[in-house]
């Protein structure tokens, strides 16, 4: 009797945590997929339409407008805030003098919550009264509304009409990627760090003795050693800006998402569906959509980089 | 050379820091300044007089004190709950050999791959199911389980020696005090890694919250600020003064707990 109780000892130990994950995790994510087969609104289920949710979120403008958006959100934001931040860890890795300094101040965005960085900088976008504005005064320019100019950069730069297709992302679109990187800025920077620590000093002691120069250094000796923090970084940003979803809450629009849709992403997208106009079955169906999109990621991340992450 | 180089790395890292900064300098001044000063053209960089104001005026609009007390319980409770069950689950997982317990694991670390958006219409549908749609219980039971926790305690616990638990059994010591009066002690490390991200992600959870609750008397505090946001858009000077005394409390902790907060976020791949 004793011998078989043991063997349920560890189950009731794992117990708590695997119910909790059942409840909260696993079965919902299988009742998603089953969600998004019905036509549900808010009384409930009332018809199973297998496709048919898919098929009208994937010929739905609006949806390709915020996947659109989302990807030049991903394009623009995670390129940028790796080069910064790599720039910045090099940086910060030859100094010896008031790294912890540097490090606080750059990491302060990173720890603070979305909400309060997106209304933080809705006032620095603000026409008048706003930072930048502020600042291009000083020289005699009269900044524009950029939350609310909803031209693509590409007809801001050339001054052309373009058609909507190969005009880019939105000035106000912009507005959001720059926040991201303002944001995630310390974060990657603090890992990029890490990584450069992790790279063997005889090395660069070697380079030098042959008359290496800095740049050599790093093309030949940073650039290879770090791949697996850059690919780890990389990754993980692009899973993080695929979820962007409260600044455009926050600071786009009214109504959100504008002007024009030009600020609409998935996640938003996703959530008026469910919590706007009580779509659930075309929610969830988008909801999967953005799932697998996230987990070939995710899939490829774990893969390559299971050790970078926990072993940070 | 070597001295006019370095000369330049702490300029360029200097003038990063201050545009790092200037986002924050701009909130407090605004804080601080007139709400006519605060939209005028050219604008001013530091405040003609300070309006204490301000923040009176902002705090006293809406219940914030609910609020933070609202976060406070939240961030709390989830707190306990998710060391009570990932120190009881990563203990077997780390330590005991049983039937099954690979496969556990492997369900335990693919439901990391389930980014947040995707589980908030079904999450929000079993909630409506179990009436919990309202409720305390609704923002705090769903992460009282975090299997990141559970992943570090497990990678914690399998560094300790076998013989120990050994040891402690011919001593007569049962698997459950021998969990809590031996182990815990010697993870404490990574304990408090996980109490710091516990923390962190219920002050400044956001979408969760916001689709769980209508009543203004449950929000926790960045719905609360949210909120405040819309109702509030025209007049930033109270804006950002709501703005400061929200963020404050989270960079107080973070002067404090640097090294750990780094620490926990970059082991976890937390979101930022």
């Amino acid at each position: 009797m004793i011998v078989r109780l043991r063997k349920f000892t560890p189950w009731l130990y794992i117990l708590p945590a695997l119910l909790l994950l059942l409840l909260f995790k696993i079965v919902p994510i299988i009742l998603s997929f089953g969600v998004s087969f019905f036509r549900w609104d808010m009384a409930g289920p009332s018809k199973f339409i297998f496709l048919s949710n898919y098929q009208s979120v994937l010929t739905d403008q609006i949806f390709w407008q915020s996947a659109m958006n989302t990807l030049y959100y991903a394009i623009g934001a995670v390129p940028l805030s790796m080069a910064f931040s790599l720039f910045f860890a090099i940086l910060l890795n030859s100094i010896s003098r008031a790294k912890t300094l540097f490090r606080t101040i750059y990491y302060l965005p990173v720890v603070t919550s979305i909400v309060a960085v997106s209304v933080v900088w809705k006032w620095v976008y603000h026409p008048t009264g706003g930072l930048i504005n502020g600042i291009l005064s000083l020289v005699g320019i009269q900044g524009p509304n950029w939350l609310q100019e909803w031209r693509g950069i590409g007809e801001v730069i050339t001054g052309w009409e373009l058609p909507y297709a190969v005009q880019g992302p939105s000035v106000a679109l912009i507005c959001l990627i720059i926040l991201s990187v303002w944001k995630s800025l310390g974060y990657n920077t603090l890992i990029f760090l890490a990584g450069l620590q992790g790279i063997p000093q005889e090395y660069y002691e070697a380079a030098q003795i042959d008359g290496a120069g800095v740049w050599q250094r790093f093309r030949h000796i940073t650039w290879p050693m770090l791949s697996p923090t850059t690919f780890y970084v990389f990754l993980m940003s692009t899973i993080i800006s695929f979820q962007v979803f409260a600044p455009v809450w926050l600071m786009t629009g009214p109504p959100a998402g504008g002007p024009l849709g030009t600020t609409n992403v998935i996640v938003y997208y996703l959530y008026e569906k469910a919590f706007k106009f009580f779509h659930y079955g075309a929610a969830s169906a988008t909801a999967f959509i953005l799932f697998i999109i996230l987990l070939v990621l995710t899939v490829i991340q774990r893969k390559y980089t299971e050790r970078r992450v926990f072993y940070g | 050379m070597a001295k006019i180089r370095t000369f330049f790395v702490y300029l360029i890292l200097s003038l990063g820091a201050i545009a790092m900064m200037m986002p924050f300098y701009w909130m407090l001044i605004t804080a601080f300044k007139a709400p006519a000063e605060a939209i005028s053209m050219p604008p001013t960089w530091w405040p003609n007089e300070f309006h204490w104001r301000n923040f009176v005026e902002a705090w006293n609009k809406v219940p914030w004190l609910r609020y933070f007390f609202n976060t406070a319980l939240i961030a709390v409770l989830t707190l306990i709950g998710n060391l009570i069950t990932s120190i009881l689950a990563a203990y077997p997982l780390a330590m005991i050999k049983f039937k099954g317990r690979d496969k556990v694991f492997l369900l335990f670390l693919a439901t990391m791959m389930i980014p947040m958006p995707v589980y908030i219409i079904p999450g929000y549908l079993i909630l409506t199911y179990l009436g919990w749609i309202d409720t305390y219980a609704a923002l705090i039971v769903p992460w009282m389980v975090n299997v990141f926790s559970i992943f570090l305690l497990r990678q914690h616990i399998k560094t300790i020696p076998s013989e120990l638990w050994d040891a402690a059994r011919i001593d007569g010591c049962s698997r459950f005090r021998f969990l809590w009066q031996i182990i815990v002690p010697l993870i404490k490390p990574a304990i408090a890694t996980i109490a710091i991200f516990s923390i962190v992600s219920s002050w400044n959870s956001f979408l969760w919250p916001l689709v769980v609750t209508n009543s203004k008397y449950l929000r926790p505090i960045q719905v609360g600020l949210a909120y405040f946001t819309q109702e509030q858009s025209t007049d930033y000077t109270l804006l950002a003064a709501a703005a400061t005394f929200t963020i404050l409390p989270l960079i107080i902790l973070f002067l404090f707990a640097q090294k750990h907060i780094i620490n926990s976020f970059s082991r976890s791949g937390m979101k930022y």
